[in-house]
This record gives C-alpha cells, structure tokens and sequence, in this order.
C-alpha cells in the first residue's frame, strides 16, 4: 500500500532520476568484479590469440602468421589428440548421464536410509580432484592395488594388472575416473529435479494404471529434461577441460594414449616453453568450446520450448 | 500404495544402491585401509583383503617423512579462506545488482561472467604466467589466490542472485520510501536477510578453492614452503620408492577439513547449489 501511494505520487522527472541513478549504481556494484574479471581472463584470453601468431619462447617473440596453425592443420598427431579429446568427452559424459539417472532415481525411491544415501554419494564432489586421484592411483596399482587384487584371485588375469601401463586399459581408466569424479554432481542435479516433478502426474498416472518403468519414461524423463540436457552440456565442458585426473594419473601416457587437448596444450606450452605453439592449441580449445556453448543454447532454447512452456 | 514396493523390489534396489555406493566409496575405503598398514605389508603381492597388523602408526609417520606436511595442510586452507574472502567481496555487490538492479547491458555481462566457467585455467596458463610474473606475484601465495578469485567469482554471482531474488523486495521499498540511500538498504536492510544464502556461498566457494588448487600451485608456484596440500602430496612419492601408507593418511587428514564443514551444512549446501535444477 505503501508501494501505491508513493508510485502515484511520484512525478515523471523524479521517477527519470532514480532510473539514472539505478543505472549508475548497478554498473558501480557490478564493476570491481568485471575489471578483475578482465584483468585475469579476457586480457590473458586476448594475449593467447595474439601469442597464437607468434614464434614465442623463454627467448623472445617473432610474428610468424597462421604458422602455428598451419603445423597444428598438417599434425597427424594432432588430428588423433582431437579425436581422443571428443571421444574421451562423449565416452565420459554418456557414462555419467547414465550413471546419474541410475543413481538419482534409485536415491530418490522412498526406502528406508535414503537420508543417509544421499549423503554418502557426496564426498568426490567435495574433496580436491587432486586428492581423489591419488586414490586411485593407488586402486590401480597393479602389484599392491584391490581391482589387480580381486582380478588375481579371480583368475582374470595371472599376474599383477599395471591398468595405467597400456594404452587401452590406461585411456579406459582415466574414463572410470572421470567418471567418479563427475557422476555425483549429476546424480544430485537429477534428484533435485526429480523431486520438484509434481506428484499429481505421478498419481493419475498411476490410477490409469501406468507401470513404474511408464512412469519413468513418459513422466520423469520429459519432465527433468531441461535439467538433463544443461547438465550434459555443463559436463561436457568440464570433461573436455579435465586436467588433473589424467596428468596425475598417467601425465597423457603411455605413449599419448591419454594425451587430450588440455594435456597437450600444457605440455607444449608450460612443459616445453613453447608459449606460440601452445597458444595455438589454447585458440582450438576456445573455438571448440564456443561451439559448443553455442550448441548448448541452441538445445536449451529448443528442449525448453518443447518440455519447459506449459 | 504408489510408493509401496514389493519385496523382491526393494531388495533389488538396496543391491543396485549398494553397486553405486561401492563405485563411489571404494576408493576412500582403500585409502584408510592402505594408512591403516605397515609398510612392508602394503607391498606384498599378491593383494590381501584383511590383515591382523592394522595401526596408525602411518598418522604419525607421516609429519617426519614429509616434515612440511602441517604446513601444506595451513597453506591449503590458508588460500582457500583468503580465496573465499576475496570472492565475496567481489559477489555480493554483483549479484545484489544482478538479483534487483536494472541497468544498461545487464544481461550480456552476465553473459559474459557465465562464459567465464566454460575455461578452465589450463586455457589460460600461459599469458596467466605472463600477467602474474609481470605484476610480480609467481612463487607468492598471491600466485594461487588471484586466478582462485577469477575463476570462481562467475558461480557466485550466479549462486548468491538466485537467492537474493527470493528475498521480498517490499522490504526494500519500504525502506526507500523511508528515504534510505541505496547503499544504505544493502547493507542494513538486505545483506542481514541474506546471511543464510551468504553462508551457503561461502562453503561452496570455499570448498571450490579448496578443491582446484593443484593447477595453479604446479604452475605458478615453486616455492616449497608455500605449496597447498594437493600439490605437497606428491612429497611422498620419493626417488626410490613411495610411502603409500603415509601418503594416504595425509590425503585423509588433508580432506578433513572440507569433509566437515560439508557433513555440517550438506542439507542446506544441495538446496543452494541445485535451486537451479528445480522449477520454481
């Protein structure tokens, strides 16, 4: 009521000012945080395309054009670090969708201890990646580790299993990892929106008869699918970006087998002080991630339209 | 009724939640049960599951082995409490602006804070070097604080305006029309409302800058006595052989810290971090 007689007392001039001073006082709150923003993201973002043109090392710099890129177009090696990238990336997400609906739906059925559950799903999320990892490095140590362990007494294998030795079995493990890494966010993600579907769907649903594994798919599934679609692209973009997992597990080995963009890039640029090259490589990981927050939007627009507008 | 399960259901449940749980748990598991033994036993081949020389012998080792280790442990939460400190600085008058303000390019530089998640630091690793030498702080705490606050000063702003928004606004109103400044109502009429939401932020950034040490302390940072835990770990990794025991039970007195804080306040801390997920 307040609200009303001040609104209507108000003349046009005075209202005009205090557009003004909202303006100024928005920009003024939002201004320390977007100069310190630029000084540590965009200017350095803007260096990295102009050092992407450069011969540059611990020496000195030299224009050189799009010769960075031109090597990086004619690198064999290059194209497959790619194709691994993406395929790590797919591999890896896909997993961890399916990995959350699992674990989101069977944490959100009304037993006995779900409290508790709930919990226990948490602590990858909370504690340092770098430390998880280290965990694992342990689980696959093939002489002392559990998994070569119980692969032992099962007779999979005869001897020790090195799984971060070989090609494969080290790639596989990094995905496993990740894997671990990522799958309680999206589990939670998914339970907390499967906990906002109304349960009125659910129940008229289930008076016409519908199955759970129905209900699942034509109610659950179409309702939480906005969720799901964010959340696979938000860990498609942590996924192309994980660094640590792979460096301290396996520092790209063996033989590049885990060797993804983020791997590579560091390795030229900081292990190797080829800062030019290396921020070429840095270019193609801004490019490829544009593209796909472009994507993201693009499907966001689209899922919401479909499932979101009621 | 809809919810009532069978019993073949619901054992079939508890199996599958007991899969899930293992996949996640095991791996903690492993490392208390890798401290809880002697050296000498950790390297026998092939692997046993139980032994009847469990001690913890390795939480005391550990200090001597790597003398600084108590030091990594301060230097850790050290950045990450100067780290959170400095964010919010940085958020709270950004997402008040967001949550309630309306001025000129509002929604593209939100944008732009948000595009800011999409790199990591890796991405920048190189002109960041660059930047920080430059300004003279590489080998500093300062190294692994300044590029902690950049990158998580967009999911602040992004968490703390989804709550700010759920605050009434006739309160603020009320208190202009009683002719408080604006930055008078911040502070005295909004900010005492938000000290819930300003608590969950904090932890989130906290356990966040606690979390994405290791990148920046390898790169940017070579002094020994200013490493965070993550990176000091690597200490037990010697040229002959590891001290995996100790090692371990570092690693787990190391998460401790972000363990508690998180089992204290996890009911309110999903609620904040999800509100997104949820249709309002």
């Amino acid at each position: 009521m307040a609200e009303l007689s001040a609104q209507a007392s108000q003349p046009a001039a005075n209202t005009r000012k205090r557009a003004m001073s909202e303006n100024l006082f928005g920009w003024m709150l939002v201004a320390p945080a977007m100069i310190f923003i630029a000084v540590i993201v965009a200017w350095p973002l803007a260096e990295t395309i102009r050092l992407s043109f450069m011969d540059a090392g611990l020496g000195g710099e030299e224009f050189i054009g799009l010769e960075n890129y031109q090597d990086l177009a004619d690198s064999r090696k290059f194209h497959q670090t790619v194709i691994r990238t993406f395929y790590w990336m797919f591999l890896s997400v896909g997993i961890k969708l399916i990995m959350g609906l699992i674990g989101a739906t069977l944490l959100n059925a009304a037993i006995p201890g779900r409290a508790l559950f709930r919990v226990l799903v948490m602590p990858p999320w909370v504690i340092p990646v770098a430390i998880g990892c280290i965990g694992w490095l342990w689980l696959y140590n093939g002489y002392f580790g559990v998994l070569s362990g119980v692969m032992m007494k099962l007779g999979i294998t005869d001897g020790p299993f090195e799984f971060l030795a070989y090609k494969s079995s080290a790639f596989y493990s990094a995905v496993v990892t990740d894997v671990w890494v990522g799958t309680p966010m999206v589990t939670l993600f998914f339970l907390a929106a499967m906990q906002g579907v109304s349960r009125d769907l659910y129940e008229a649903a289930w008076v016409d008869g519908a199955g759970r594994w129905y209900r699942f798919r034509r109610i659950t599934i179409p309702q939480i699918m906005p969720v799901i679609v964010s959340m696979a692209l938000l860990s498609a973009i942590f996924t192309f970006n994980s660094f640590e997992i792979i460096w301290i597990l396996t520092e790209g080995g063996p033989r590049s087998a885990t060797t993804t963009l983020i791997i590579d890039t560091y390795k030229v640029a900081i292990g190797n002080y080829k800062f030019g090259e290396g921020a070429a490589r840095a270019v193609v990981i801004v490019v490829l991630l544009a593209v796909f927050s472009l994507i993201y939007l693009f499907f966001l627009n689209k899922i919401n339209k479909r499932y979101g507008a009621k | 009724m809809m919810d009532r399960y069978t019993k073949l259901q619901l054992v079939g449940i508890y199996a599958a939640l007991a899969v899930f749980l293992t996949f996640i748990l095991l791996p903690f598991f492993e490392m208390f049960m890798a401290s809880l033994r002697p050296l000498e036993h950790l390297f026998r081949s092939p692997y046993q599951f139980w032994s009847d020389d469990f001690s913890l012998q390795a939480y005391k080792d550990m200090w001597v082995t790597v003398p600084l280790l108590g030091r990594y442990i301060f230097n850790s939460i050290f950045i990450a409490t100067s780290v959170t400190v400095i964010t919010m600085v940085f958020v709270v008058p950004a997402a008040y602006a967001y949550a309630r303000l309306d001025f000129p390019f509002k929604n593209i530089s939100l944008g732009i804070f948000l595009g800011v998640n999409m790199f990591t630091g890796a991405v920048l690793l190189i002109p960041l070097y660059r930047v920080l030498r430059t300004m003279g702080l590489l080998n500093t705490y300062w190294a692994m604080i300044v590029p902690g606050v950049a990158f998580l000063i967009p999911t602040g702003i992004w968490l703390l305006r989804s709550y700010l928004e759920k605050i009434p606004r006739e309160l603020e109103e009320a208190a202009f029309v009683d002719g408080a400044s604006r930055m008078y109502t911040l502070r005295r009429v909004v900010l005492p409302l938000a000290v819930p939401g300003l608590i969950v932020v904090s932890v989130a950034v906290f356990i966040g800058a606690y979390a994405q040490q290791f990148l920046f302390a390898i790169t940017f940072n070579q002094t020994r006595e200013l490493q965070p835990l993550p990176a000091g770990l690597f200490e037990f990794i010697g040229y002959q052989s590891v001290t995996w025991n100790e090692m371990m039970a570092a690693a787990l007195v190391g998460v401790l810290p972000v363990m508690l804080i998180f089992l204290f306040l996890q009911k309110y801390l999903v609620a904040g971090l999800t509100a997104g997920a949820v249709k309002e």
